[in-house]
């Protein structure tokens, strides 16, 4: 672990954007944790006199058609989506690291099915297949976690495949066997940690994915529901002020989620430099 | 050559059933009573039992699934409760609004990413390598619903130069004769100089929206495997042997490096298909994406079923043209066959 940190350190100090997608990070999570208690106003506050101010002093980000503080809204929103983000990478990491190292490690039928299941999804375009599921599974937070997660499993299962199966015959698997270890330890007690940074690098690629489908299906009117504040549902909002010119209602939101996206991509390379320096770009 | 295509067909049968499995458990993964789902939010009892009947929800799954089939062999995807209309004429109408958007969204992402990815790799390290990078990462992480608003303000309300972002075409030209449902072909084959500048005008902003957004693996692949290529030994003899530095890059180097782009394109129309249902949204473009939103809103769905189903379709037919293309630009992938 220490010589990991070390060279993180190292590699934190010689890229400073990566130095940079980090503190981005900190931010956003603290947004998330301290989110709801230092928004300067109650984001489901309606204050018809105030609607459709400009940022002003008092309203950074102004205010919307019923006179809600933008800034608070957005500041709020941050938890609702990095929360369905961590949890559909979360149940995406759960599906497809365990039926992947399975279909590696085992081979045959186990391998036939999870790499059928994974055709099968790859064969739709994912946003549209998310829709889909949303729409038949029925229009909820949940449902959301659940369609981002299943357009994310192909992703991890076919790296947990891949990882898995050129460990299975490797020394210290060999080893763990001899030792008397079942098949079922050897594989989640001895293969997964060993695949685990190359999960992490996989997670962190995919969260800034995992936000953009999420927003992009509150876009449309499913998931999370007005009034809470959620900034797909923030920008859709907004979009109906754009022709007369009121710009600041969609563009908060939407350059707030832009940014978290590219902390996420930014961090997931950086994290592959740090795990595996020979893909260092 | 014909027996290669036959055999790349063979290989999209499992896919097509894949999908075809999918879209029927949708439905029936339903919450509740899909017949209640499919009569609509307004419906009596008496009319939930009569769609039931009629969807033949009361037979057991298999047999439920050979109607399914049976029904998509002869075109029908059901009806539209908000219109009225046989879902698979109203996706039969408005796929080429559709098509047209995104594969004038593919042009112009090509034609961008293509030639930036390769000026990044010639010139390794230049200002030009740095915009590469700056875009590739920029453009994967723009929301494609927030670029299309953000090109509507600027190019729209504040400069004026954009049509307003609503519909194909402006409501006081009319729409070129039917020929293909593109109305750029369409007017071009008419002579509808009018109708195709109009339609040309309405498509820049929502095209370039989705193109900023699928540019990135392409300029991303284009300069990697331009560099790989670069590298290798027989570019080293074509310098060595004295050929013209256009010829290298050109002849030799770029035709080796498009192959991993032409795989990269599958990838590229995943999100444009995926992009296109939000860009028609923010542009009110009446394609197939603004079809399925509408009707999800209305709880209306038989639309949004026939829409996954086409676009799976598309998606999967669009593969097997890249890996029909893919055969006749690497001559060694005919020969291996």
């Amino acid at each position: 672990m220490l010589p990991l940190l070390r060279h993180a350190r190292y590699v934190l100090s010689e890229n400073p954007v990566t130095a940079f997608a980090f503190g981005l990070f900190a931010m956003f999570l603290l947004a998330a944790i301290l989110g709801p208690l230092i928004a300067p106003f109650d984001p489901l506050a309606t204050n018809t006199s105030l609607a459709l101010k400009p940022p002003s002093a008092a309203h950074w980000f102004g205010t919307d058609q019923l006179g809600r503080d933008i800034f608070s809204r957005v500041l709020v929103a941050t938890r609702i989506d990095l929360t369905i983000a961590f949890a559909s990478v979360i149940l995406a990491f759960l599906l497809g690291a365990v039926s992947g190292v399975a279909a590696g490690y085992f081979g045959g039928w186990s391998d036939r099915i999870v790499g059928r299941l994974a055709d099968t999804i790859m064969a739709f375009p994912l946003f549209v297949l998310a829709m889909g599921i949303v729409a038949a599974l029925g229009n909820t937070v949940t449902n959301i976690v659940i369609a981002t997660a299943i357009i994310n499993f192909p992703l991890y299962a076919r790296v947990a495949r891949a990882e898995a199966n050129i460990r299975r015959d490797v020394g210290f698997v060999e080893a763990a066997r001899l030792s008397g270890n079942g098949e079922a330890r050897v594989l989640f007690g001895h293969i997964l940690p060993n695949i685990m940074p190359i999960m992490m690098v996989q997670m962190s690629l995919t969260m800034g994915y995992a936000i953009l489908n999420a927003a992009g299906l509150s876009f449309i009117g499913l998931g999370v529901r007005p009034p809470a504040p959620e900034w797909g549902i923030m920008v859709a909002e907004g979009a109906n002020f754009i022709q007369s010119g009121e710009w600041w209602i969609a563009l908060f939101p939407g350059a707030t989620l832009m940014l978290a996206v590219f902390c996420f991509n930014l961090l997931g390379d950086g994290l592959r430099d740090i795990i595996d320096p020979r893909k260092r770009t | 050559m014909l027996g290669q295509i036959l055999s790349r067909l063979a290989t999209a049968v499992p896919s097509v059933i894949g999908v075809v499995i999918v879209t029927f458990m949708l439905t029936r993964l339903l919450p509740g009573d899909p017949a209640a789902y499919f009569a609509g939010l307004a419906a009596t009892p008496q009319a939930i039992a009569e769609i039931r009947g009629k969807l033949g929800l009361d037979k057991s799954l298999p047999e439920q699934f050979i109607v399914y089939v049976g029904d998509l062999l002869s075109g029908n995807l059901g009806t539209s409760l908000s219109t009225g209309q046989p879902v698979v004429t109203e996706i039969a109408t408005r796929l080429p609004a559709s098509a047209e958007l995104t594969l004038v969204a593919l042009i112009v992402s090509a034609g961008i990413a293509i030639p930036l990815g390769v000026l990044a790799a010639v010139k390794q390290g230049s200002w030009i390598d740095h915009l590469c990078r700056v875009v590739t990462t920029a453009g994967v992480s723009l929301p494609v619903f927030f670029t299309g608003l953000l090109f509507a303000y600027v190019f729209y309300y504040l400069l004026q130069i954009a049509p307003a972002p609503t519909g194909r075409l402006d409501i006081f030209v009319s729409p070129p004769t039917h020929i293909t449902g593109f109305y750029l072909i369409d007017s071009a084959l008419t002579g509808n100089g009018e109708a195709f500048w109009g339609s040309l005008r309405q498509l820049a902003l929502p095209a370039s929206a989705m193109a900023i957004f699928s540019l990135a693996p392409l300029a991303r692949m284009t300069r990697g495997s331009m560099l790989s290529v670069l590298g290798s030994d027989f570019i080293r003899t074509a310098r060595a042997s004295g050929l013209a530095p256009r010829t290298v890059v050109f002849t030799y180097a770029f035709r080796n490096a498009v192959l991993p782009v032409i795989t990269t394109l599958g990838m590229v129309f995943s999100f444009l298909l995926g992009a296109n249902v939000l860009v028609e949204t923010v542009f009110a473009w009446p394609g197939i994406g603004l079809y399925a939103v509408n009707a999800l809103i209305t709880s209306d769905y038989a639309p949004v079923q026939g829409f996954v189903l086409t676009m799976a379709v598309l998606y999967i037919t669009l593969n097997l043209i890249i890996d029909v293309v893919y055969g006749l630009v690497d001559p060694r992938v005919r020969l291996d066959t």
